[in-house]
Protein backbone atom coordinates (compact mmCIF):
# COMPACT_ATOMS: atom_id res chain seq x y z
CA UNK A 1 0.00 0.00 0.00
CA UNK A 2 2.82 2.36 0.91
CA UNK A 3 4.53 1.27 -2.29
CA UNK A 4 1.59 2.44 -4.34
CA UNK A 5 1.71 5.88 -2.71
CA UNK A 6 5.48 6.10 -3.22
CA UNK A 7 5.11 5.16 -6.87
CA UNK A 8 2.38 7.71 -7.41
CA UNK A 9 4.23 10.54 -5.65
CA UNK A 10 7.43 9.79 -7.54
CA UNK A 11 5.53 9.85 -10.82
CA UNK A 12 4.02 13.21 -9.89
CA UNK A 13 7.46 14.52 -8.96
CA UNK A 14 8.90 13.34 -12.29
CA UNK A 15 6.18 15.22 -14.13
CA UNK A 16 7.19 18.40 -12.30
CA UNK A 17 10.96 18.13 -12.14
CA UNK A 18 11.50 21.80 -11.41
CA UNK A 19 10.23 21.35 -7.84
CA UNK A 20 12.89 18.74 -7.11
CA UNK A 21 15.63 20.83 -8.68
CA UNK A 22 14.59 23.95 -6.76
CA UNK A 23 15.13 22.21 -3.42
CA UNK A 24 18.46 20.81 -4.54
CA UNK A 25 19.72 24.16 -5.79
CA UNK A 26 18.55 25.86 -2.61
CA UNK A 27 20.75 23.40 -0.71
CA UNK A 28 23.73 24.06 -2.98
CA UNK A 29 23.34 27.84 -2.80
CA UNK A 30 23.06 27.92 1.01
CA UNK A 31 26.18 25.78 1.39
CA UNK A 32 28.06 27.97 -1.08
CA UNK A 33 27.06 31.18 0.68
CA UNK A 34 28.91 30.34 3.89
CA UNK A 35 32.48 30.73 2.57
CA UNK A 36 31.42 34.09 1.11
CA UNK A 37 30.13 35.13 4.52
CA UNK A 38 32.93 33.94 6.77
CA UNK A 39 35.93 34.13 4.45
CA UNK A 40 37.87 31.52 2.45
CA UNK A 41 40.19 30.40 5.27
CA UNK A 42 40.42 26.67 4.52
CA UNK A 43 41.10 25.36 8.03
CA UNK A 44 38.08 27.14 9.43
CA UNK A 45 35.93 25.95 6.54
CA UNK A 46 37.01 22.37 7.13
CA UNK A 47 35.82 22.46 10.75
CA UNK A 48 32.61 24.23 9.79
CA UNK A 49 31.70 21.98 6.87
CA UNK A 50 29.61 19.28 8.62
CA UNK A 51 27.53 21.85 10.49
CA UNK A 52 26.97 23.98 7.41
CA UNK A 53 25.96 21.04 5.21
CA UNK A 54 23.63 19.71 7.90
CA UNK A 55 21.94 23.05 8.59
CA UNK A 56 21.45 23.55 4.86
CA UNK A 57 19.95 20.04 4.59
CA UNK A 58 17.59 20.81 7.49
CA UNK A 59 16.39 24.01 5.81
CA UNK A 60 16.03 22.43 2.38
CA UNK A 61 14.04 19.52 3.76
CA UNK A 62 11.85 21.85 5.80
CA UNK A 63 11.12 24.23 2.91
CA UNK A 64 9.76 21.41 0.78
CA UNK A 65 7.47 20.10 3.55
CA UNK A 66 4.59 22.27 2.40
CA UNK A 67 4.33 20.22 -0.79
CA UNK A 68 3.92 16.91 1.02
CA UNK A 69 0.16 17.14 1.54
CA UNK A 70 -1.03 20.46 0.12
CA UNK A 71 -1.71 19.46 -3.51
CA UNK A 72 -3.51 16.28 -2.41
CA UNK A 73 -5.47 18.37 0.07
CA UNK A 74 -6.52 20.84 -2.60
CA UNK A 75 -7.68 18.30 -5.20
CA UNK A 76 -9.45 16.05 -2.69
CA UNK A 77 -7.11 13.04 -2.94
CA UNK A 78 -6.26 13.33 0.72
CA UNK A 79 -9.91 13.05 1.66
CA UNK A 80 -10.18 9.84 -0.35
CA UNK A 81 -7.10 8.51 1.45
CA UNK A 82 -8.70 9.20 4.81
CA UNK A 83 -11.85 7.37 3.71
CA UNK A 84 -10.03 4.38 2.24
CA UNK A 85 -10.08 1.11 4.18
CA UNK A 86 -6.29 0.99 4.19
CA UNK A 87 -4.38 2.10 7.27
CA UNK A 88 -3.79 5.83 7.07
CA UNK A 89 -0.46 5.43 8.87
CA UNK A 90 0.84 3.25 6.06
CA UNK A 91 -0.30 5.74 3.42
CA UNK A 92 1.38 8.53 5.36
CA UNK A 93 4.56 6.48 5.66
CA UNK A 94 4.53 6.13 1.90
CA UNK A 95 4.14 9.86 1.44
CA UNK A 96 6.97 10.63 3.85
CA UNK A 97 9.28 8.15 2.14
CA UNK A 98 8.39 9.60 -1.25
CA UNK A 99 9.23 13.06 0.13
CA UNK A 100 12.59 11.70 1.23
CA UNK A 101 13.28 10.08 -2.14
CA UNK A 102 12.46 13.33 -3.93
CA UNK A 103 14.19 15.85 -1.62
CA UNK A 104 16.48 13.89 0.70
CA UNK A 105 18.27 11.52 -1.68
CA UNK A 106 19.42 14.26 -4.10
CA UNK A 107 20.93 16.12 -1.11
CA UNK A 108 22.74 12.97 0.03
CA UNK A 109 24.12 12.41 -3.47
CA UNK A 110 25.20 16.04 -3.77
CA UNK A 111 26.84 16.33 -0.36
CA UNK A 112 30.23 14.72 -1.26
CA UNK A 113 30.70 17.29 -4.01
CA UNK A 114 29.92 20.12 -1.61
CA UNK A 115 32.21 18.54 0.98
CA UNK A 116 35.08 18.73 -1.51
CA UNK A 117 34.44 22.48 -1.77
CA UNK A 118 35.20 22.59 1.94
CA UNK A 119 38.30 20.43 1.55
CA UNK A 120 37.05 17.49 3.60
CA UNK A 121 39.12 14.30 3.62
CA UNK A 122 37.81 11.15 1.94
CA UNK A 123 36.96 9.56 5.31
CA UNK A 124 35.05 12.62 6.44
CA UNK A 125 33.15 12.70 3.15
CA UNK A 126 32.12 9.11 3.62
CA UNK A 127 30.91 9.73 7.18
CA UNK A 128 29.08 12.90 6.12
CA UNK A 129 27.26 11.06 3.36
CA UNK A 130 26.41 8.15 5.66
CA UNK A 131 25.08 10.47 8.37
CA UNK A 132 22.93 12.32 5.84
CA UNK A 133 21.67 9.02 4.45
CA UNK A 134 20.51 7.97 7.92
CA UNK A 135 19.37 11.40 9.07
CA UNK A 136 17.40 12.88 6.16
CA UNK A 137 14.59 10.26 6.32
CA UNK A 138 14.11 11.25 9.98
CA UNK A 139 13.70 14.85 8.85
CA UNK A 140 10.99 13.85 6.35
CA UNK A 141 9.17 11.69 8.92
CA UNK A 142 9.17 14.31 11.71
CA UNK A 143 8.41 17.04 9.21
CA UNK A 144 5.31 15.14 8.08
CA UNK A 145 3.75 15.76 11.52
CA UNK A 146 4.31 19.51 11.17
CA UNK A 147 3.06 19.51 7.59
CA UNK A 148 -0.12 17.65 8.61
CA UNK A 149 -0.84 19.99 11.51
CA UNK A 150 -0.43 23.17 9.48
CA UNK A 151 -2.44 21.89 6.52
CA UNK A 152 -4.55 24.64 5.00
CA UNK A 153 -3.57 27.29 7.54
CA UNK A 154 -2.63 30.80 6.59
CA UNK A 155 1.10 31.36 6.95
CA UNK A 156 1.58 27.59 7.22
CA UNK A 157 5.06 27.73 5.71
CA UNK A 158 6.57 29.89 8.43
CA UNK A 159 4.60 28.12 11.14
CA UNK A 160 5.88 24.70 10.12
CA UNK A 161 9.45 25.90 10.64
CA UNK A 162 8.63 27.00 14.19
CA UNK A 163 7.11 23.62 14.96
CA UNK A 164 9.60 21.37 13.26
CA UNK A 165 13.03 22.97 13.64
CA UNK A 166 13.28 22.48 17.45
CA UNK A 167 12.44 18.80 16.92
CA UNK A 168 15.22 18.50 14.30
CA UNK A 169 17.90 19.49 16.81
CA UNK A 170 18.95 15.97 17.96
CA UNK A 171 19.37 14.88 14.32
CA UNK A 172 21.49 17.94 13.62
CA UNK A 173 23.67 17.36 16.67
CA UNK A 174 24.44 13.74 15.92
CA UNK A 175 24.59 14.17 12.17
CA UNK A 176 27.19 16.92 12.30
CA UNK A 177 28.76 15.32 15.37
CA UNK A 178 29.47 12.10 13.49
CA UNK A 179 31.83 13.88 11.11
CA UNK A 180 33.55 15.79 13.90
CA UNK A 181 33.98 12.64 15.99
CA UNK A 182 35.57 10.77 13.11
CA UNK A 183 37.83 13.76 12.42
CA UNK A 184 38.85 13.74 16.10
CA UNK A 185 39.73 10.04 15.82
CA UNK A 186 36.90 8.86 18.05
CA UNK A 187 35.11 6.96 15.31
CA UNK A 188 31.66 7.80 14.03
CA UNK A 189 29.92 4.55 14.85
CA UNK A 190 28.31 5.78 18.11
CA UNK A 191 26.78 8.80 16.38
CA UNK A 192 25.66 6.80 13.40
CA UNK A 193 24.07 4.18 15.67
CA UNK A 194 22.09 6.89 17.43
CA UNK A 195 20.97 8.31 14.09
CA UNK A 196 19.85 4.81 13.15
CA UNK A 197 17.93 4.60 16.41
CA UNK A 198 16.20 7.91 15.65
CA UNK A 199 15.32 6.56 12.21
CA UNK A 200 13.76 3.39 13.62
CA UNK A 201 11.85 5.23 16.35
CA UNK A 202 10.49 7.84 13.95
CA UNK A 203 9.58 5.15 11.38
CA UNK A 204 7.28 3.64 13.99
CA UNK A 205 5.95 6.72 15.78
CA UNK A 206 5.89 9.55 13.25
CA UNK A 207 3.44 8.06 10.69
CA UNK A 208 1.02 7.34 13.50
CA UNK A 209 1.24 10.90 14.88
CA UNK A 210 0.93 12.25 11.34
CA UNK A 211 -2.21 10.19 10.72
CA UNK A 212 -3.77 11.57 13.93
CA UNK A 213 -2.80 15.11 12.87
CA UNK A 214 -4.27 14.65 9.40
CA UNK A 215 -7.59 13.51 10.87
CA UNK A 216 -7.61 16.58 13.12
CA UNK A 217 -6.82 18.91 10.23
CA UNK A 218 -9.42 17.38 7.90
CA UNK A 219 -12.33 17.34 10.34
CA UNK B 1 -21.47 8.89 49.57
CA UNK B 2 -20.33 9.14 46.00
CA UNK B 3 -18.73 12.40 45.07
CA UNK B 4 -19.28 13.43 41.51
CA UNK B 5 -15.71 14.29 40.46
CA UNK B 6 -16.81 15.11 36.97
CA UNK B 7 -19.06 17.93 38.06
CA UNK B 8 -16.25 20.42 37.66
CA UNK B 9 -15.20 19.18 34.26
CA UNK B 10 -18.05 21.23 32.90
CA UNK B 11 -16.83 24.73 32.03
CA UNK B 12 -19.93 26.31 33.58
CA UNK B 13 -19.42 24.87 37.06
CA UNK B 14 -15.64 25.17 36.88
CA UNK B 15 -16.01 28.86 36.11
CA UNK B 16 -17.53 29.50 39.54
CA UNK B 17 -15.17 27.10 41.35
CA UNK B 18 -12.20 28.92 39.78
CA UNK B 19 -13.71 32.25 40.79
CA UNK B 20 -13.69 31.10 44.42
CA UNK B 21 -10.15 29.66 44.24
CA UNK B 22 -8.42 32.61 42.59
CA UNK B 23 -8.43 34.90 45.68
CA UNK B 24 -7.03 32.09 47.85
CA UNK B 25 -4.12 31.40 45.54
CA UNK B 26 -3.48 35.09 44.98
CA UNK B 27 -3.28 35.79 48.72
CA UNK B 28 -1.06 32.74 49.25
CA UNK B 29 1.22 33.90 46.44
CA UNK B 30 1.52 37.44 47.86
CA UNK B 31 2.31 36.23 51.39
CA UNK B 32 4.82 33.63 50.20
CA UNK B 33 6.51 36.07 47.86
CA UNK B 34 6.85 38.55 50.71
CA UNK B 35 8.31 35.93 53.07
CA UNK B 36 10.54 34.44 50.39
CA UNK B 37 11.90 37.80 49.28
CA UNK B 38 12.49 38.84 52.90
CA UNK B 39 14.52 35.70 53.54
CA UNK B 40 16.27 36.13 50.22
CA UNK B 41 17.29 39.72 50.75
CA UNK B 42 17.75 40.07 54.52
CA UNK B 43 18.05 36.70 56.27
CA UNK B 44 20.15 34.63 53.88
CA UNK B 45 23.88 35.21 54.38
CA UNK B 46 26.15 36.63 51.73
CA UNK B 47 27.81 33.86 49.74
CA UNK B 48 31.57 33.79 50.36
CA UNK B 49 32.32 32.96 46.75
CA UNK B 50 29.68 34.77 44.77
CA UNK B 51 28.98 37.76 47.00
CA UNK B 52 25.58 39.41 46.76
CA UNK B 53 25.01 38.48 43.14
CA UNK B 54 23.99 34.95 44.04
CA UNK B 55 20.70 36.29 45.42
CA UNK B 56 19.21 36.11 41.95
CA UNK B 57 19.00 32.35 42.62
CA UNK B 58 15.80 33.01 44.57
CA UNK B 59 13.95 33.79 41.38
CA UNK B 60 16.15 32.03 38.83
CA UNK B 61 15.86 28.45 40.15
CA UNK B 62 12.09 28.57 40.83
CA UNK B 63 11.52 30.00 37.34
CA UNK B 64 13.59 27.24 35.76
CA UNK B 65 11.71 24.57 37.69
CA UNK B 66 8.35 26.05 36.82
CA UNK B 67 9.21 26.27 33.13
CA UNK B 68 9.79 22.51 32.98
CA UNK B 69 6.92 21.45 35.27
CA UNK B 70 4.45 23.60 33.39
CA UNK B 71 5.36 22.11 30.03
CA UNK B 72 4.72 18.60 31.33
CA UNK B 73 1.46 19.64 33.00
CA UNK B 74 0.39 21.44 29.83
CA UNK B 75 1.07 18.30 27.79
CA UNK B 76 -0.85 16.15 30.30
CA UNK B 77 -3.92 18.41 30.12
CA UNK B 78 -3.66 18.60 26.35
CA UNK B 79 -3.37 14.81 26.16
CA UNK B 80 -6.42 14.33 28.39
CA UNK B 81 -8.30 16.78 26.20
CA UNK B 82 -7.29 14.87 23.08
CA UNK B 83 -8.07 11.43 24.51
CA UNK B 84 -11.36 12.12 26.30
CA UNK B 85 -12.52 15.08 24.24
CA UNK B 86 -13.03 17.22 27.34
CA UNK B 87 -13.17 20.87 26.47
CA UNK B 88 -11.99 22.15 29.82
CA UNK B 89 -8.73 20.17 29.77
CA UNK B 90 -7.76 21.72 26.45
CA UNK B 91 -8.66 25.18 27.76
CA UNK B 92 -6.34 24.55 30.72
CA UNK B 93 -3.51 23.58 28.37
CA UNK B 94 -4.04 26.75 26.35
CA UNK B 95 -4.06 28.80 29.55
CA UNK B 96 -0.84 27.25 30.87
CA UNK B 97 1.29 27.95 27.77
CA UNK B 98 1.84 31.73 28.17
CA UNK B 99 2.74 31.37 31.87
CA UNK B 100 5.16 28.56 31.05
CA UNK B 101 6.78 30.60 28.31
CA UNK B 102 7.05 33.56 30.68
CA UNK B 103 8.87 31.45 33.29
CA UNK B 104 11.19 30.03 30.62
CA UNK B 105 12.05 33.52 29.46
CA UNK B 106 12.51 34.64 33.06
CA UNK B 107 14.88 31.74 33.73
CA UNK B 108 16.96 32.60 30.68
CA UNK B 109 16.93 36.32 31.47
CA UNK B 110 17.92 35.97 35.13
CA UNK B 111 20.46 33.33 34.10
CA UNK B 112 22.10 35.85 31.80
CA UNK B 113 22.11 38.48 34.55
CA UNK B 114 23.67 35.95 36.90
CA UNK B 115 26.19 34.71 34.37
CA UNK B 116 27.65 38.14 33.68
CA UNK B 117 29.13 38.77 37.15
CA UNK B 118 29.87 35.07 37.84
CA UNK B 119 31.39 33.83 34.60
CA UNK B 120 32.00 37.17 32.91
CA UNK B 121 29.68 36.33 30.04
CA UNK B 122 25.98 36.68 29.35
CA UNK B 123 25.63 33.35 27.63
CA UNK B 124 27.49 30.05 27.42
CA UNK B 125 26.44 27.13 25.25
CA UNK B 126 25.99 24.99 28.32
CA UNK B 127 23.67 21.98 28.10
CA UNK B 128 21.14 23.43 30.53
CA UNK B 129 21.03 26.87 28.96
CA UNK B 130 20.69 25.43 25.48
CA UNK B 131 17.90 23.05 26.40
CA UNK B 132 16.06 25.83 28.25
CA UNK B 133 16.27 27.90 25.07
CA UNK B 134 14.87 25.01 23.05
CA UNK B 135 12.06 24.68 25.61
CA UNK B 136 11.18 28.31 24.92
CA UNK B 137 11.02 27.47 21.18
CA UNK B 138 8.66 24.57 21.95
CA UNK B 139 6.35 26.85 23.95
CA UNK B 140 6.36 29.41 21.15
CA UNK B 141 5.61 26.72 18.57
CA UNK B 142 2.62 25.51 20.61
CA UNK B 143 1.23 29.01 21.07
CA UNK B 144 1.70 30.10 17.47
CA UNK B 145 0.09 26.91 16.15
CA UNK B 146 -2.96 27.51 18.33
CA UNK B 147 -3.06 31.16 17.35
CA UNK B 148 -3.00 30.31 13.64
CA UNK B 149 -6.06 28.05 13.77
CA UNK B 150 -9.42 29.79 13.85
CA UNK B 151 -11.57 26.82 14.86
CA UNK B 152 -10.98 26.39 18.64
CA UNK B 153 -11.62 22.63 18.64
CA UNK B 154 -9.09 22.03 15.89
CA UNK B 155 -6.66 24.37 17.64
CA UNK B 156 -7.01 22.36 20.87
CA UNK B 157 -6.34 19.04 19.20
CA UNK B 158 -3.51 20.23 16.96
CA UNK B 159 -1.87 21.88 19.97
CA UNK B 160 -2.24 18.64 21.92
CA UNK B 161 -0.41 16.67 19.22
CA UNK B 162 2.49 19.11 19.10
CA UNK B 163 2.67 19.30 22.92
CA UNK B 164 2.81 15.51 23.20
CA UNK B 165 5.41 15.21 20.44
CA UNK B 166 7.39 17.85 22.33
CA UNK B 167 7.18 15.92 25.60
CA UNK B 168 8.48 12.77 23.91
CA UNK B 169 11.32 14.81 22.45
CA UNK B 170 12.36 16.74 25.55
CA UNK B 171 14.51 13.95 27.06
CA UNK B 172 16.04 13.21 23.65
CA UNK B 173 16.82 16.89 23.12
CA UNK B 174 18.22 17.24 26.64
CA UNK B 175 20.57 14.29 26.34
CA UNK B 176 21.69 15.13 22.84
CA UNK B 177 22.49 18.68 23.89
CA UNK B 178 24.35 17.33 26.91
CA UNK B 179 26.48 14.94 24.86
CA UNK B 180 27.05 17.58 22.22
CA UNK B 181 28.29 19.86 24.97
CA UNK B 182 30.73 17.31 26.41
CA UNK B 183 32.02 16.55 22.95
CA UNK B 184 32.80 20.19 22.28
CA UNK B 185 34.07 20.91 25.77
CA UNK B 186 33.30 24.52 25.08
CA UNK B 187 32.09 25.86 28.41
CA UNK B 188 34.76 25.73 31.07
CA UNK B 189 32.38 26.84 33.78
CA UNK B 190 29.56 24.51 34.60
CA UNK B 191 26.21 25.44 36.04
CA UNK B 192 25.93 22.03 37.63
CA UNK B 193 28.63 22.41 40.27
CA UNK B 194 26.84 24.28 42.95
CA UNK B 195 28.50 24.96 46.28
CA UNK B 196 26.87 23.50 49.35
CA UNK B 197 23.92 25.62 50.21
CA UNK B 198 23.17 27.15 53.59
CA UNK B 199 19.84 26.03 55.06
CA UNK B 200 18.39 29.53 55.02
CA UNK B 201 19.20 29.85 51.33
CA UNK B 202 17.47 26.57 50.62
CA UNK B 203 14.43 27.57 52.70
CA UNK B 204 14.18 30.87 50.87
CA UNK B 205 14.43 29.15 47.53
CA UNK B 206 11.76 26.58 48.38
CA UNK B 207 9.39 29.26 49.67
CA UNK B 208 9.93 31.22 46.48
CA UNK B 209 9.19 28.08 44.45
CA UNK B 210 5.90 27.53 46.25
CA UNK B 211 5.11 31.21 45.75
CA UNK B 212 5.73 30.78 42.03
CA UNK B 213 3.40 27.77 42.02
CA UNK B 214 0.65 29.78 43.72
CA UNK B 215 1.16 32.66 41.32
CA UNK B 216 1.08 30.30 38.32
CA UNK B 217 -2.11 28.59 39.51
CA UNK B 218 -3.85 31.92 40.13
CA UNK B 219 -2.88 33.34 36.75
CA UNK B 220 -3.77 30.13 34.91
CA UNK B 221 -7.19 30.03 36.56
CA UNK B 222 -7.85 33.64 35.63
CA UNK B 223 -6.84 32.92 32.05
CA UNK B 224 -8.97 29.75 31.96
CA UNK B 225 -11.98 31.77 33.14
CA UNK B 226 -11.41 34.24 30.34
CA UNK B 227 -11.14 31.47 27.77
CA UNK B 228 -14.33 29.85 29.10
CA UNK B 229 -16.23 33.13 28.79
CA UNK B 230 -14.86 33.71 25.30
CA UNK B 231 -15.82 30.27 24.01
CA UNK B 232 -19.13 29.91 25.85
CA UNK B 233 -20.40 33.39 25.12
CA UNK B 234 -23.41 32.07 23.22
CA UNK B 235 -24.62 29.81 26.03
CA UNK B 236 -27.49 30.57 28.36
CA UNK B 237 -25.49 30.67 31.58
CA UNK B 238 -23.05 33.28 30.26
CA UNK B 239 -26.06 35.29 29.13
CA UNK B 240 -27.48 35.12 32.67
CA UNK B 241 -24.10 36.14 34.05
CA UNK B 242 -24.13 39.18 31.84
CA UNK B 243 -27.66 39.98 33.01
CA UNK B 244 -26.49 39.82 36.62
CA UNK B 245 -23.51 42.02 35.97
CA UNK B 246 -25.51 44.76 34.31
Amino acid sequence: MSLWVIQRDLLLAMRRRSDVLTTLFFFIIVVSLFPLGVGPEINMLRTMAPGVVWVAALLASMLSLGRMFSSDYLDGTLEQMLLSPQSLSMLVLGKALAHWLVTGVPLVLMSPVLGIQYDLSADALLVLTASLLLGTPVLSLIGAIGAALTLGLRGGGVLVSLLVLPLYIPVLIFGAGAVEASAAGLGASAHLSLLGAFLLASLVLAPWATAVSLRISME
Amino acid sequence: MAINWFKYSSPASFYFLAGKMIPLFTIAAIILFAVGLYIGFFVAPTDFQQGEAYRIIFIHVPAAWMSMFLYVIMAIWAGIGLAFNTRLSSMMATAIAPTGAMFTFLALWTGALWGKPMWGTWWVWDARLTSELILLFLYIGFMSLQAAIDDPRRADKAGAVIALVGVVNIPIIYFSVKWWNTLHQGATVSVTQSPKMATTMLTGMLIMSIACWMYAIAVILIRTRTIILERERHTAWVGELRGVAQ
